[in-house]
């Protein structure tokens, strides 16, 4: 094993250790925000795995995050399935409507594939409203927070926390396992050389679309939590701005890196909150200066950002 | 004095607040001997950030009643927060509100989805969720919500005086309805069709409807009047009004038109849609609106626009909104006051059930607020009103949707 693969075991271990201890050391509502961090990371790294590792580019992501609360939401509130069923399902449901979407989608490239994207996200409110019978229309369905297995003593924002941290860990590993594998540098061969790629014979076809489809999952997953989190659904939740946050998650964290989906995470939870507490007049213009100021001291992202300095560190010491 | 002693009257003295804490103080979240913290969400930002000057009109409000020495002697600390009218944010925010800032309730959360994502949270905390700001019918339910309190007429209420009025008044009625494809729209409509009752059901002849984010309603309005009706139930947003109202008068349309209460501003519709084509436009009125020239002498009307000079000079004293903000933060005032000393939860909440014929300022002559044990709905009186030209000149008597 090299230094920095034991470096990096280490520094998992030990975020995964203080991801564990939080919840005896912070409070409900504390630990109800980081619930929604994991949320937005497991999202974000399904964007990421589209956008960032195979270069197509999705402005609709919130409509799969969507399709995923309300499988879930559904679920419970009409066939009174226990939570913990729903969230395969939503994943194995955004998988095919993931993957569907994404073979009309083969011949759209680049800006056009984000616009036809972009018409999912609009598209999603107003469907939502349309089948009122299942969704609740705009009034939406309203949920009861899952509490703890008996024998555990703790607060359903603890249970669910961990619920949360468990699933985040669970398909992190997995997309490490497929991007770090052959799967993975075909994927990313499709990025970067499609007609190379094909040469030496990944089916772009296939892959394009399979990528689509997982991409999907990840985020329906995703959304099927963050129904059990909020313990509500609307169609307001699944605005336009949702997906557009998807896409701002990815590129400040570090596109095609899977840890930058935490941080991206990180973000999209907390910085509109720090802006809304320096500018209750005008928060979304200190926000659009973050964005800035990020991107032009990190225009790789964090992760990009955290790298470039673990080399110059590397560098100085050897 | 040995350590020993030392130690002990060390613990006493830190822990003694704790153990004698007097019954004012202490055992109320968000309420100290010279303060009571409230908290609130509102949509600054996102699709619906025009309701936004509610919120800064409740702080300025809470800031001229600050000026003048509070409320028993307790100043006010309003605690409000954007959500961008997105439901999840409005969890979080309240959840912040409750748990982090310990505010002693919540007051005015905006919108029907936003207030439906808090509702069960803030019952199972047993924190007050006072006079949320939607018409939404749901908030009065006292048996199975006992800490939410809706506060302005209800949809349906409106609806229901509207059914009413043309049953009475028009002889064969066709009725076309227009309304806005969400919750606000169906409560209007089920309001109506409720009032007209089964059999008068029939008497509709034909329902449009149109999505927020359309750009006009032309095709809508011709296709109402080509279905004959002679009643028009206009369930729109101020834009899609100033449209509607314009088109049929273009188009020679001439029914009765039913106008709702959310687009009846003088200034914000009727002008801009011409006052010509806006004449005998029926609405139903529970405020006074600051556009409409017969409240020029009004006392209330006037401390109204001392206040918005004064404490809001950058809000526009045209928009009903503020006149709206104005009147519930003094409702809340009034239950504040009746609470005396007593600002424990409970007390609050009870206070609240118990508001008997208060008349404010800016409530339409004859309305009163009224609120009980089981009655949740403070305003529940209408009183219609058809445009001259001018004014809306009100007729008929006060509709009381609490007298069955």
């Amino acid at each position: 094993m090299s230094r920095g693969q034991g470096w990096r075991r280490a520094i998992v271990l030990a975020a995964i250790a203080i991801a564990c201890a939080l919840p005896f050391l912070l409070s409900n509502f504390r630990l109800f925000q980081f619930t929604q961090v994991f949320i937005y990371a497991i999202a974000l790294l399904g964007l990421n795995i589209l956008t960032g590792f195979n270069g197509q580019i999705s402005l609709g992501h919130g409509a799969f995050y969507a399709l995923g609360a309300y499988t879930t939401a559904i679920m419970i509130d009409r066939w009174s399935v226990p939570y913990g069923w729903t969230i395969p399902v939503a994943g194995l449901l955004c998988l095919t409507a993931g993957f569907l979407f994404g073979i009309p989608a083969l011949r759209l490239e680049g800006l056009y594939l984000a616009l036809a994207t972009f018409a999912l996200a609009l598209a999603v409110p107003q469907i939502l409203k349309y089948f009122e019978h299942w969704t609740g229309g705009s009034q939406g369905i309203v949920l009861s927070k899952p509490g703890a297995p008996l024998g555990l003593t703790l607060s359903p924002d603890q249970w669910l926390y961990f619920v949360t941290l468990g699933v985040l860990i669970l398909l992190f590993v997995l997309g490490a396992n497929l991007l770090r594998g052959r799967t993975g540098r075909a994927i990313v061969a499709i990025r970067d050389n499609p007609i190379a790629a094909q040469a030496m014979g990944v089916n772009g076809a296939l892959y394009k679309s399979l990528t689509f489809g997982v991409s999907a999952a990840y985020t329906g997953v995703a959304g099927a939590l963050s129904a059990l989190a909020i313990a509500f659904v609307a169609p307001d939740a699944f605005n336009v701005f949702l997906s557009i946050t998807f896409l701002v998650g990815i590129v400040i964290g570090g596109l095609a890196s899977i840890s930058g989906a935490i941080f991206g995470g990180l973000f999209v939870q907390f910085v509109p909150n720090w802006a809304q507490e320096i500018s209750k007049a005008a928060p979304w213009a200190i926000y659009g200066i973050f964005l800035i100021v990020f991107m032009y001291a990190m225009p790789r992202g964090i992760v990009g950002a955290l790298r470039l300095a673990g080399a110059r560190l590397a560098r100085f010491r050897g | 004095m040995t350590r020993r002693t030392i130690v002990a009257l060390a613990l006493v003295a830190a822990l003694g607040p704790l153990l004698f804490a007097g019954p004012a103080g202490a055992q109320w979240p968000g309420v100290t001997p010279t303060e009571i913290k409230i908290g609130n969400t509102n949509p600054y930002s996102g699709p619906a950030s025009a309701y936004g000057t509610i919120g800064k009109a409740l702080t300025a409000y809470f800031k001229k009643v600050n000026d003048e020495g509070g409320i028993n002697g307790r100043k006010i600390n309003f605690v409000t927060l954007d959500d961008g009218y997105s439901p999840p944010k409005t969890v979080e925010m309240v959840r912040r509100l409750v748990e982090q800032d310990q505010v002693a309730f919540v007051f005015q959360t905006l919108g029907t989805p936003t207030n439906s994502a808090i509702h069960k949270y803030l019952n199972e905390q047993k924190v007050p969720h006072l006079f949320v700001a939607t018409g939404a019918t749901k908030w009065g339910d006292p048996r199975n919500f006992p800490w939410t309190m809706g506060w302005q007429p209800t949809y349906q209420t409106e609806g229901h005086i509207y059914a009413q009025y043309v049953l009475k008044n028009v002889p064969n009625p066709k009725i076309g309805i227009l309304y806005q494809n969400d919750d606000y729209g169906k409560d209007y409509v089920k309001g109506l069709k409720d009032g007209l009752g089964e059999a008068g059901r029939k008497l509709i002849v034909l329902e449009q409807s149109y999505e927020v984010t359309d750009p006009t309603i032309d095709s809508q309005i011709v296709n109402l009047k080509n279905s004959g009706a002679n009643v028009f139930y206009n369930v729109t947003i101020p834009k899609f009004a100033v449209q509607a109202i314009k088109k049929s008068h273009d188009i020679g349309w001439k029914p009765l038109h039913l106008l709702n209460n959310v687009s009846a501003s003088v200034d914000v519709v009727l002008k801009p849609a011409g006052l010509e084509a806006s004449r005998d436009l029926i609405t139903a009125l529970y405020l006074k609106d600051p556009t409409d020239p017969q409240w020029k002498n009004d006392q209330g009307m006037k401390d109204w626009l001392a206040f918005m000079q004064k404490y809001y000079p950058e809000g526009n004293t045209k928009d009903a909104f503020n006149v709206y903000a104005y009147t519930v933060a003094q409702g809340l005032v009034h239950v504040l006051k009746q609470c005396g000393n007593d600002l424990s939860r409970e007390n609050v909440m009870r206070q609240a059930a118990n508001i008997k014929n208060l008349s404010l300022p800016l409530l339409l002559p004859g309305i009163k607020v009224n609120t009980g044990p089981t009655d949740f709905y403070p305003i529940e009186q209408e009183q219609l009103a058809r445009f001259d030209g001018e004014r809306w000149a009100l007729f008929g008597e006060v509709h009381d949707a609490g007298k069955k």
